[in-house]
This record gives C-alpha cells, sequence and structure tokens, in this order.
C-alpha cells in the first residue's frame, strides 16, 4: 500500500514537472518569435539562422551525418567570406532518426529557434511530412537528398538532388543512348518507394529506348538477402545487364551472390549505390562491372570538387559522399537566392520565403554536383546526370 | 537446371531456418514461453566471430568456437536475469514482453558498438563452391556447409535427447514439469541447459547466415528470427524433427514462390501455406495433440 502511494506520489511529481516544463518552453518559444518579429537590434537579428534536420543516429544515420558535416562545411566558409550580403549564418542541425513525427517535432524547435530558411529534411518520408508544415507555416525549405515527388509538392520547396522517376528515366536514356545493352534485367525493391518510383519510370521509358526490359524481379524488406532467384531469372533471360535501383546494403548482397553463380553482367544502380565501396569487409574487386548515377564523385579533377573533398577530409576525417556534396551546394544555394533576392535577416521568415521562391528560379551555382546548376518553379533542379564505372576499386566518371 | 538450381537454394536458406528454429522449438518444449531474442542472439553471435576474425586476428574456426561460447554464456545470462524470475509470473505475456524487451536490449547494445551502419561480414567457410553440369549449375560452399551442419546438428540433437540423462531430463520437463520435479529433476538446471543450447545453435546459425549472405547490422538477425519462428510452429512448435522439417519446408516454399510465382509474393504465398497448414493441422506438420486433462 505504502509503495503504491509512494509510486503515485512520483507520478504526480512527474507530471506536474512536465506540465511546467511545457508551459517553460512555450513561453520561451513565444518570447523567440516575438523578438525576431520585433526587430530588435539583438545579435542573432545580426545573422540569417539557418536549421537543417537528419537523422544523426538510427539506419540512415550516415545520410544525416553526411549532410550535417557537408552544410556546416558550406557555413564555415561562407561565414569566413563575410557571409549573405554581409550577414553571417547561424547554423543549427536537428535529428530526426528517419522518422516522420521527429522530423515535424525537429522542425518546430527550428521553428521556435527562429529560423528563416531549411536545408532539409535529408530522407524522403520525413522530408514529405515536414514539407505539409512548412507549407503552412511559409518556411522556405530546400532539400538536399529528398528523392521522393512530394518532397517538393508544395511552392515553398526545392530540392538539389534529382526525384525518383528522374533517376528512372534517366538511367533507362544512357543505358540505351550508350548502347550499353539489348537485354535487360531490373531488381527492384516493391516494399520501398524509393526503388519502386526509380523502377516504374524506367521501365516506361525503356519503352522508348533501344533495349528490351527481359525479366523485371522484385523484392521486399522482409527477404532482403536472398537474391539467387532474382539473378538466376536474370540469368535465363540472357540478360547483359541487370538495374539495381536500390541502396548499396542490397546490391552488395547481389554482387556476392552473382559471382558466385558465374553470372557477370552490367550492373547499373542509381545514387542509392553510392557507399558500396565504403562498406566494411566488401570485395571491392566484385563491383568491377558497376555503373552507377551519381551526381557527385569525389575523384574527380574538377578544382571546386578537389577543394571540396580536402577540406571536407581535412574537417571531419572521411571522404565525402554524394548527401554531403548535396549539403554543401544546398546551403551555397540559398546564399545565392538570399543574395538575389536581397533579403535581410529582420525580415519575417514568411516574406523571405515567397522572396526566395522566386529567387531560387533566377540563380544558378556552379557547385560540387553540378556546374550551372538551375532550378524550375516546381522545385526540380536541372543538370546534366553523371554516371560512374567502378574500376580497380575506385570510382571513375563515365563522360 | 534452374529447377535444381532453385532446389538447392531452397534448402539451404531452409537448413539456416530450420538451425534457427531448432532454438525457438527447443525453449518452447521445455519452457513453454516464445523467446523472441533469439534472432538477435544470432547477430550476436555474428558479431562476435566478425570481431574474432578481424579484431582479435583468430582463425574462422577458432573465431566460430569463440562465438559459440559467447552465445552460450550469454543466453545462459538472459534466461537466469530476465526469464527465471518470471517463469512462475501469473501471466505467461510477461515473459513473452520481456523477451521482446531483450531483443530491442540486444539491437541497441549492438548500435551502439557497432553503429548502425551495414558491415560486409567475410565468409568463414574454405569450401569451394562446386560446379556441376558443365558450368551451368554452380552451388556455392556455404550451401554445402550450410547443409551439412544442419544434417550433422539434428541428428547429434536427436542422440542427446535420446540416449544422454540430461536429454531425458528435458524430455522429462516438457512433459510435465511438476512432475519432473517431484522426480528429482533440476527443472531450472534443465531450462539454463536448453538455453544454453539454443543459444549455441544461434551462434552456428549466425555463422552460416552471414557468411551465405554476408551482411551484418544490428537488425540482421530479426527477420530471419521470425521466419524461423514460423519455421518451427509450421513443423509443430516443441518438436524438434518437426524444425527441421519446418525450416527445410519454408526455404522451399519461399524459393520456388518467387522463381515460379512471383518475387513480389513471395512472403505472401510462404504465409500464405503456413495459414492453411495450421487451419487443417492447428498443431503444425509433426505436432503432437495434446489433451488437456480436465
Amino acid at each position: 500500500m505504502k509503495m503504491k502511494k509512494a509510486i503515485s506520489a512520483v507520478l504526480a511529481a512527474t507530471m506536474a514537472m512536465a506540465l511546467l516544463a511545457g508551459c517553460g518552453s512555450g513561453s520561451g518559444s513565444d518570447s523567440g518569435s516575438g523578438s525576431s518579429g520585433s526587430g530588435e537590434t539583438g545579435g542573432s537579428q545580426e545573422a540569417f539562422r539557418i536549421g537543417a534536420i537528419g537523422p544523426v543516429t538510427g539506419g540512415a544515420a550516415v545520410y544525416g551525418e553526411a549532410v550535417k558535416n557537408g552544410a556546416e562545411l558550406a557555413v564555415k566558409e561562407i561565414n569566413e567570406a563575410g557571409g549573405i550580403g554581409g550577414k553571417q549564418i547561424e547554423y543549427k542541425y536537428e535529428d530526426d532518426e528517419h522518422d516522420a513525427e521527429k522530423a515535424v517535432n525537429a522542425y518546430n524547435t527550428l521553428k521556435d529557434w527562429g529560423m528563416h530558411a531549411l536545408l532539409g529534411t535529408v530522407t524522403s518520408a520525413p522530408c514529405v511530412a515536414v514539407g505539409e508544415v512548412s507549407q503552412a507555416d511559409n518556411i522556405f525549405m530546400l532539400t538536399p537528398s529528398g528523392t521522393a515527388v512530394e518532397c517538393v509538392q508544395y511552392d515553398n520547396a526545392f530540392r538539389v538532388c534529382f526525384s525518383d522517376p528522374m533517376q528512372g528515366l534517366e538511367s533507362a536514356k544512357y543505358i540505351g543512348e550508350n548502347g550499353l545493352a539489348k537485354k535487360v534485367a531490373a531488381i527492384y525493391d516493391s516494399s520501398d518507394v524509393y526503388s519502386t518510383g526509380i523502377y516504374e519510370a524506367f521501365v516506361k521509358e525503356a519503352e522508348n529506348q533501344d533495349f528490351e526490359v527481359v525479366a523485371a524481379e522484385a523484392f521486399t524488406a522482409e527477404s532482403k538477402t536472398d537474391f539467387s532467384v532474382q539473378l538466376q531469372k536474370a540469368k535465363d533471360a540472357g540478360a547483359e545487364l541487370v538495374f539495381l535501383p536500390f541502396y548499396y546494403t542490397e546490391a552488395s548482397l547481389v554482387l556476392k551472390q552473382a559471382s558466385g553463380m558465374n553470372y557477370e553482367p552490367i550492373f547499373f544502380g542509381c545514387d542509392g549505390m553510392d557507399g558500396i565501396l565504403a562498406v566494411e569487409g566488401f570485395d571491392v574487386n566484385l563491383a568491377n562491372n558497376l555503373m552507377f548515377m551519381s551526381p557527385f564523385t569525389p575523384t574527380s579533377e574538377d578544382e571546386t570538387i578537389q577543394k571540396f573533398v580536402t577540406d571536407y577530409q581535412d574537417a571531419y576525417g572521411d571522404t565525402p559522399n554524394q548527401f554531403a556534396a548535396d549539403a554543401y551546394d544546398g546551403m551555397y544555394a540559398i546564399k545565392a537566392a538570399m543574395e538575389e533576392a536581397g533579403v535581410t535577416p529582420d525580415m519575417s521568415s514568411s516574406d523571405i520565403c515567397d522572396a526566395l521562391k522566386d529567387a531560387m528560379t533566377k540563380i544558378s551555382i556552379d557547385g560540387v554536383t553540378a556546374k550551372g546548376l538551375t532550378w524550375e518553379a516546381d522545385g526540380e533542379p536541372s543538370k546534366e546526370p553523371m554516371v560512374v564505372r567502378i574500376a580497380d576499386g575506385d570510382y571513375a566518371v563515365v563522360e | 537446371m534452374s529447377f535444381i538450381s532453385y532446389l538447392v537454394n531452397g534448402i539451404s536458406l531452409g537448413s539456416v531456418y530450420a538451425i534457427i528454429a531448432l532454438g525457438y522449438t527447443m525453449v518452447y518444449g521445455i519452457a513453454k514461453m516464445l523467446n523472441f531474442a533469439h534472432g538477435d542472439v544470432i547477430m550476436a553471435g555474428a558479431y562476435v566471430v566478425m570481431v574474432a576474425i578481424s579484431g582479435a586476428g583468430l582463425p574462422p574456426l577458432a573465431a566460430v568456437l569463440v562465438a559459440v561460447v559467447f552465445c552460450t554464456i550469454l543466453g545462459v545470462v538472459i534466461e537466469s536475469v530476465a526469464y527465471r524470475p518470471l517463469l512462475n509470473a501469473a501471466s505467461s505475456l510477461a515473459v513473452l514482453i520481456t523477451a521482446i524487451g531483450v531483443s530491442y536490449l540486444l539491437q541497441n547494445i549492438a548500435l551502439l558498438i557497432f553503429g548502425a551502419n551495414t558491415k560486409s561480414f567475410s565468409s568463414v567457410v574454405p569450401v569451394p563452391a562446386l560446379v556441376l553440369a558443365g558450368g551451368r549449375l554452380t552451388i556455392a560452399g556455404e550451401t554445402i556447409v550450410t547443409i551439412f551442419s544442419c544434417i550433422v546438428i539434428m541428428i547429434g540433437l536427436s542422440l542427446f535427447i535420446k540416449k544422454s540423462k540430461a536429454g531425458q531430463a528435458m524430455l522429462a520437463v516438457s512433459e510435465d514439469k511438476g512432475a519432473a520435479q517431484l522426480m528429482g529433476i533440476n527443472v531450472n538446471g534443465t531450462i539454463a541447459l536448453t538455453f544454453a543450447i539454443g543459444s549455441a545453435l544461434a551462434a552456428i546459425a549466425g555463422v552460416l547466415l552471414c557468411s551465405a549472405y554476408p551482411s551484418l547490422n544490428p537488425y540482421t538477425g530479426a527477420m530471419p528470427g521470425i521466419k524461423a519462428f514460423v519455421a518451427a510452429v509450421f513443423g509443430g512448435i516443441g518438436s524438434i524433427p518437426g524444425a527441421l522439417i519446418g525450416g527445410i519446408l519454408l526455404g522451399i516454399i519461399e524459393i520456388f514462390g518467387k522463381a515460379y510465382i512471383s518475387s513480389q509474393m513471395a512472403d505472401a504465398i510462404v504465409f500464405g501455406v503456413l495459414i492453411i497448414v495450421l487451419i487443417v493441422k492447428p498443431t503444425g506438420i509433426l505436432g503432437k495433440n495434446i489433451q488437456e486433462k480436465v
């Protein structure tokens, strides 16, 4: 009995605390937004507040970590070079664990902080959720890597990367125009939006191209370790090229199992393939027949890219991947658009958003993921796709 | 030729399921509980092998032994810390929920130590692939070793249960815990032994699974664990030959379903067959139909 009383006392105390804490943060946010609205000459008013959201824990942590670092590097460079129109950038990154609900919470935290623009979110499903709320608040968002079509469905949202259907379309075009194969097999993850989105666009475009899809096989998140059947079918159908629109984790298994059955077609992937050489313990020789579409190659001889790669390695001890590159370009795009629009930190985030929507379509960025990168009003980037072939365990750009 | 290739792959996949299913079925048969953390013990075993080979530089066979010892200890510790205090709890749900808790605990510990990144697991199987019919049929070394291990484990386990005293004690406990205790059998000790054997098998299953499908992350054990649980129910939970038959059938149905019906529908087919079997024979293929005495 006594025990029960003690427990209920503790519970009551916890609830009271939670209520108080709720009030506390509520009033805190009120005063925060109040001060940014009234245009005080406080230190924070002299700077643009740019938030970013992505997973730095959980299964997709690799992507979020890269975006966090890539954006941070760009912020540091921009601030050292004098900021955006003379104003410094304050940068804050929130974790969403690749979870839509947590992403919206992270977004609210950043909004309370007084964010002027959002670089994010990193992964598709959270990005769609945050897109809904940012549209309602009219806060500008630029996702470095959210590829789902819905990520940029509203006019306040733009993206740096290609969308899923664009990747499928460009892959089919590339394979057809370069005559890589006459018979093509496709294996895709039917339980994943990213993979299915690319696959459907690929098959559709394949009808216009000079090759035939001889086998189309699926797998699901529940059975993504055994690919022997899908590969056997592709082999039996005589496919000279196997299209793999999914992530490198599963792709590394596909390559291993194909080599186990002496099947050596060309393997062709999309941006999710990036990172395969970094899988610990992966035999890179298995990837020698592998090509994939990627916006970024760290081994490129381009000067801007080389500088980015060196600086990134110095700062974080790791070679940047495409997510880091997308984020780096994304931050520069926000800078360019803000300068184009001539916005200042004392404007409300809604006014800034309206100005940026227009400015985004006027800028052109020479970044690390593309030269002459421009945007359409629908939020999609316009850039040349780049294909990478792996040779001798390293990346090489195919022109 | 494709047919034989599919069949061999199915038996290989099924053998892994069968070895995992043994752990489920033994624990269920004796402790009458579902150890949902079993799949994660597999993952732990695979990580131990990886660390022992790449970190400590042990030869593969020694690394497997280290993993078996580690998992055995892990299994006994889990049983004594998390399950034993609850075995006499009012609701059998308590143990079930605890098992799910242990499963998440193991996954998150692995996440903390090794990170979320998937690591490629280098195969510990030294057997070369078998090339038959002039190169038209290739059977991977891992497949041969997996099937072989499965057979050896089954025979060993059946002999152990039939011939040894400890095995007889297990049978007795599974029939009637109270009566076994009255006969002077150490029930807690027998349950601990069951967990020890089940976890040792999990270590072996982990090595075989990751050698055949060389990728390892903290969630590697989860899905095969569930499939193996299905295999155990399919074959008749509590029955050791049932685990073998259930596992292998499940593997073959999965591969054939993918190959001849639809690769998208593979899982739907597997679970559809499960439902049909359970409707026709609710205790599974080899399950005993024990009538409750009132």
